[in-house]
């Protein structure tokens, strides 16, 4: 009787609460299988990611203020100097580009001869990288394109020098991205002096990609520069992806130690490109998990 | 009222919304692995104070919305964050009277077993991470435990005195 009365009144007992655990529980369990082992729960994060994206704005508002600051109070010399900079290099690209044309039309008529099939030219886009931290065991960034602005998962993503990952998640308004240096990541590569195929994957380390499929006696030296293949179907063949640092050929094994250094700096843009190709097949393409 | 439940909500609730900003805010590199979990610890102190209001569910949603917002395994957080929620619960009574020193152990504890948690579910999920991450903000969060104390603190007597 006593008993009963205080174990009534006592502010300690939350009614059900086992019960509830165990839903709870075995609901983030089912949720996990989903997630991980299919992809059921796109909508279910496309949802919950417009509930998110108020926060990740907030975050990476001081960070663009600054930037905005920045910018807007750079001095007159500061500009004139970035605008010559700019200048001379357009110039520069606008005398390779008028090469490239020749080139272009050169290839068209090769591959015509040899009957393959017109390589497509890839619509791109350019996305910002948002100041927010993302996975904390992944290396993965956010970016400000979703799928409202048509990016899909597996989408490529470049800079200026060379690919910088692939979109993983699409949330409306923004995206999640791993970059090739993730642990996770393998990526189809070619050798770009004699088309050497093979995969190059990610270490977990911004600097350093290992190729560990090429053969003792395989054509590969320091200095070569890798390019995706385009086999794989996620990223477009040719763009430059990594610098073969070490080759370091063990005669007991079969397979040479080999790691190349990315061209892009994975760590320090802070724009990237969204690549759209227009050969493109919605192709079930994994990040990689083996 | 009585000291289990506060029905001022949004005050807490905005504490909640700045735990979950402080996760995303970006570090530097060698910072990264030593970010406290903000989330963990303001949901052990609203879940030790205010058990009816802030229990196992509003964890397991918020756990959602870190997952989302980290692109962590969807569930993973929630998870985790339910259980060692689902403990504080159990053992708020005893935490509140807890001297400081015991109540940080506990806290370490609890976070010990919540980064347990995450890291057992990457396991399965094949995914690999370096040590340093999983003690890192265990100890981290321990640390910065009694300066949450004090912020949380104050919020809760404003909403309490305010009722």
């Amino acid at each position: 009787m006593v008993a009963s009365r205080t174990s009534n009144t006592n502010p300690a007992r939350i009614p059900a609460l086992g019960v509830r655990v165990l839903i709870l529980l075995f609901a983030s369990i089912l949720l996990m299988v989903l997630d991980h082992r299919q992809n059921h729960l796109d909508a279910v994060r496309k949802a919950v990611g417009a509930a998110v994206y108020p926060i990740q704005l907030v975050v990476d508002a001081p960070f663009r203020l600054w930037e905005w600051v920045r910018e807007s109070t750079k001095s007159r010399d500061e500009m004139q100097q970035e605008l010559n900079h700019l200048r001379n290099e357009r110039l520069f690209t606008r005398a390779e580009l008028q090469q490239l044309n020749a080139l272009k039309a050169e290839n068209a008529r090769l591959r015509d001869l040899l009957e393959a099939r017109a390589r497509v030219r890839d619509e791109i886009r350019v996305a910002k990288i948002m100041a927010v931290d993302a996975n904390p065991y992944r290396h993965n960034i956010v970016i400000d394109i979703g799928a409202r602005e048509g990016a899909y998962d597996g989408q490529a993503i470049i800079d200026a020098v060379g690919v910088i990952g692939q979109v993983i998640a699409t949330g409306l308004t923004t995206s999640q991205a791993m970059l090739i240096s993730d642990p996770s990541h393998s990526l189809p590569v070619e050798v770009n002096r004699n088309g050497l195929r093979t995969i190059a994957n990610g270490t977990g380390e911004f600097g350093r990609l290992d190729l560990p499929f090429v053969t003792n006696n395989a054509d590969i030296q320091p200095g070569d520069l890798l390019v995706t293949s385009g086999l794989g179907g996620a990223f477009p063949a040719g763009y430059p992806v990594a610098v073969v640092a070490t080759v370091n050929r063990i005669p007991q094994d079969p397979f040479a130690d080999v790691t190349a250094t990315p061209t892009a700096a994975l760590d320090q843009v802070r724009e990237v490109m969204l690549i759209w190709s227009s050969a493109e097949t919605q192709t079930e393409t994994e990040p990689g998990d083996e | 009222m009585s000291s289990g439940g506060g029905t001022q909500r949004l005050p807490v609730f905005i504490t909640i919304i700045v735990a979950l900003m402080l996760m995303v805010v970006p570090l530097p590199d060698w910072a990264a692995p030593f970010r406290p979990d903000w989330v963990a610890l303001t949901l052990i102190y609203w879940a030790m104070m205010m058990p009816r209001t802030w229990s196992v569910g509003s964890a397991w949603i918020i756990g959602i919305l870190l997952d989302v917002a980290q692109g962590t395994i969807l569930g993973q957080h929630a998870l985790a964050l339910c259980l060692i929620v689902f403990i504080t619960v159990r053992f708020h009574l005893l935490m509140r009277v807890f001297p400081l020193q015991q109540l940080a152990a506990t806290v370490f504890a609890i976070l010990a077993l919540y980064q347990f948690i995450l890291f057992w579910i990457n396991g399965i999920a094949g995914i690999d991470v370096p040590a340093v991450d999983y003690w890192g903000p265990v100890i981290t969060g321990t640390l910065f435990w009694p300066a949450v104390l004090v912020v949380l603190r104050g919020v809760r007597v404003r909403v309490q005195l305010g009722h």
